[in-house]
């Protein structure tokens, strides 16, 4: 025995409601299948429920006159038998499959919409960093919009020393909108195509290549008498000067004849040693710094790197390098010495394999054959790749190096 | 201003438009005597005479046809298909004749007549009284198809169409005639045909959609609204041609979009939705437009499980869109 609960049934096409006119049976009253139980009145027609089951009417739930929508409870009835508890074990369990569908993984994390992609790019935004509210992990458009509007909430200081990993992101738009912010009376100077191929440079090789660092002392006393005696006539029959750095290159470019491990630069998954020699050296005007490169050093006379050494420095000074002018190297060589310094670490020019920095030279006592002696000396600098080159090999070369340099006279070194 | 159901919205702007004008008549099958099988035109006959509230054979094609003819001299004819399903014998007569008369006879004939027919299902009237066949004229220029979804836009809208210089299909739904009521302004209120309407401002997802269906999302959107989800309803109203415009607004607010009709899924002016977001929405999408439509089944089924099954209603709706704004 169960108590169904009958409700208001359609009772047309359109309507929704009816209203109870009369009843046609009492509380109690035992009823069989299809016996009219009331009249209704809706605005379409009038009509009359029949019972849907036999039983005993228990409740009333609606008064005559009283308008029911349809859908709702009208009477109670109790019947024998199963009732529509089925029907709601049905719908319960449909609920339960609906529910099990909306338990997702972590699979969509990594899933950007096109609105999302267009935020984050447009804002600046690293979307790794982001953590998302939709489904499975997901960054929403509103996850973006909150973080976009609590961040233009910040204080603009605070934006500008936000690291935000600014240095990986390629769009430059907002390093520019950092860099603007200059003071009253600030100059800017255009960054040009070949100080630019400068910095990239820089940069790439400090952050890649693991730098290594030796230093040699040489004693250049026999170089220096040697080119003091001849440096007067060279100005005179050539017109430029006969530089210390040209002796150097030279003795640099021998040396890595015989050691060709440091001729080399590095490319991914190979290390590729060069047949040519073509040394990159430094040379500054008032502003930059440029790196051009003095091609075959090995082929050439002291005299020939001097002249291409003077050319190169003359295009530095007026700013007509080309980036042809700044290629090709194998091998830099750095004179520091000229700024008067005695020390210095250079950084390597990416993808070559080291960068040999001659200092100043400088008259200092030394003990030869336990007795004090004054000699012209210099330091030699070298920082290497470690991926390229280990110590031995490196410390063999700068003693190549240093025994050239201290063994140059006429009749090693010939000028022409 | 008096609470009214939509179809005495309905009753009413015919009643106001005939007094208003008299060359606007109304004509079609029991319209008259009967005042109409769902009461439509209801007191019209008493009212205004049987020279004006014409009962016509049952023959749909003769009630377009007339009503083309009288339109094009300038009368402002309102005929009524009793129900859409019955629409299709007066196909060759709106597409061909109505639809195309001031394009073909360059600006020199014009055909202001207004169709009314009540269309969709959910009560019971299985495959020959339950059909939605907007889509069928959908992609006819030179028609505009409107389908109201509350009663003070059914009366503003069809007043609107019955003083439009061009043919006007007007598709009532038949479950909202009684079901829908609210309070419609006594004065002589014009709704825009063309234009759009945000029924509700939300910020989590967008919901397009026309007819009946709006009231459906309304009520999901009022239960969602509890648990934090907060929906943009859009209805179209006018649904050819479409308000692009507000289409893109709508889609690009939250870029989560649900569109809902009560027709079938394959070919529904959904698409023609779903194609305006693509085209012009792009980069604003946060999710897959996801639609709601009914079965691709040739007809509404009378049994009542399966009757259920094939329309839209609030729970499904609301499923539909808590799953978009937890996506």
């Amino acid at each position: 025995m169960t108590v169904e609960k009958i409700v208001m049934p359609q009772l047309g096409e359109s309507v929704i409601e009816g209203t109870i006119s009369t009843w046609l049976v009492e509380i109690g009253d035992k009823v069989e299948k299809y016996q009219p139980i009331a009249e209704v009145m809706t605005d379409k027609v009038n009509t009359e429920i029949p019972a849907y089951h036999t039983g005993e009417i228990t409740a009333f739930h609606a008064e005559e006159g009283e308008t029911v929508a349809v859908g709702e409870a009208i009477y109670s009835i109790e019947v024998d038998g199963k009732g529509t508890k089925e029907q709601q074990n049905v719908e319960a369990n449909s609920k339960q499959e609906d529910q099990k569908e909306t338990i997702d993984s972590q699979s969509m994390k990594t899933r950007y919409s096109p609105a999302v992609m267009r935020l984050a790019q447009e804002h600046q935004i690293n979307l790794s960093e982001v953590n998302g509210s939709g489904r499975g992990g997901r960054i929403t458009r509103k996850d973006i919009e909150k973080l976009i509007s609590e961040e233009s909430q910040k204080p603009k200081d605070e934006l500008l020393t936000t690291p935000a990993s600014e240095n990986k992101s390629t769009n430059t738009e907002q390093k520019k909108k950092a860099f603007t912010q200059s003071l009253p009376g600030d100059r800017e100077i255009p960054v040009t195509g070949i100080r630019k191929a400068v910095a990239t440079n820089m940069v790439r090789a400090t952050t890649e290549i693991p730098h290594a660092w030796m230093m040699i002392e040489v004693d250049v006393t026999n170089l220096v008498n040697y080119r003091n005696a001849e440096k007067d006539h060279f100005k005179n029959n050539e017109g430029y000067n006969l530089s210390y750095f040209a002796f150097f290159l030279n003795a640099v470019a021998k040396a890595l004849k015989k050691f060709p491990q440091l001729n080399s630069s590095w490319a991914g998954n190979k290390i590729i040693q060069h047949k040519e020699i073509n040394l990159s050296i430094a040379v500054g005007n008032e502003q930059e710094l440029f790196v051009p490169v003095l091609r075959n050093v090995d082929e050439k006379s002291i005299k020939g790197i001097a002249k291409e050494v003077h050319i190169l420095a003359n295009k530095a000074r007026n700013g007509n390098l080309t980036q042809e002018d700044m290629s090709g190297g194998t091998f830099t060589v750095n004179n520091t010495g000229t700024f008067g310094s005695v020390q210095s670490m250079g950084v390597i020019n990416y993808p070559q394999a080291a960068i040999l920095q001659v200092e100043s030279i400088v008259k200092r006592p030394v003990i030869i054959n336990d007795m004090f002696a004054a000699r012209d000396m210099v330091n030699l600098c070298l920082s290497l790749d470690h991926r390229i080159l280990d110590g031995v090999i490196c410390g063999k070369f700068m003693s190549h190096v240093k025994e050239i340099l201290e063994n140059i006279s006429g009749d090693t070194t010939p000028i022409y | 201003m008096a609470v009214l159901s939509y179809i005495q919205a309905i009753t009413k702007a015919l009643a106001e438009e005939m007094k208003r004008d008299e060359k606007v008549f109304v004509l079609g099958e029991d319209v008259g005597v009967r005042g109409g099988v769902f009461r439509a035109t209801n007191g019209l006959y008493e009212q205004f005479g049987e020279e004006r509230v014409i009962d016509t054979p049952l023959a749909e094609s003769a009630i377009a046809g007339v009503g083309i003819g009288a339109a094009m001299y300038g009368m402002r004819p309102v005929a009524e298909m009793q129900f859409a399903d019955f629409i299709l014998p007066a196909v060759n007569q709106i597409i061909s004749e109505a639809a195309k008369m001031r394009y073909r006879s360059n600006n020199d004939w014009t055909c202001p007549i207004t169709i009314r027919a009540p269309y969709g299902g959910g009560v019971h009237g299985a495959l020959y009284h339950s059909q939605s066949i907007e889509a069928v004229f959908a992609n006819q220029p030179g028609l505009k198809i409107v389908m109201p979804a509350t009663p003070r836009d059914a009366k503003g809208l069809l007043k609107s169409a019955i003083r439009d210089p061009d043919p006007v299909l007007f598709f009532e739904h038949k479950r909202a005639y009684r079901m829908l009521k609210e309070e419609v302004p006594e004065t002589d209120e014009l709704i825009p045909i063309g234009e759009a309407d945000v029924k509700r401002e939300g910020s989590d997802i967008t919901v397009i959609t026309y007819g009946l269906c709006v009231h459906f999302a309304l009520e999901a959107a009022n239960n969602l609204a509890e648990e934090g989800i907060d929906a943009h309803i859009l209805d179209l109203r006018t649904i050819y041609p479409l308000d692009q415009d507000a289409i893109i607004k709508a889609a690009s607010k939250t870029g989560k979009v649900l569109l809902i009709t009560e027709d079938n899924k394959e070919g529904s002016i959904l698409g023609e939705v779903a194609a305006i977001i693509s085209e012009h929405c792009l980069f604003d999408l946060d999710a897959p437009i996801q639609r709601i439509a009914g079965p691709d089944v040739p007809a509404m089924p009378y049994a009542p499980p399966l009757e259920k099954e094939f329309m839209v209603n609030k729970d499904k709706i609301e499923q539909a869109m808590r799953s978009l704004a937890e996506f």
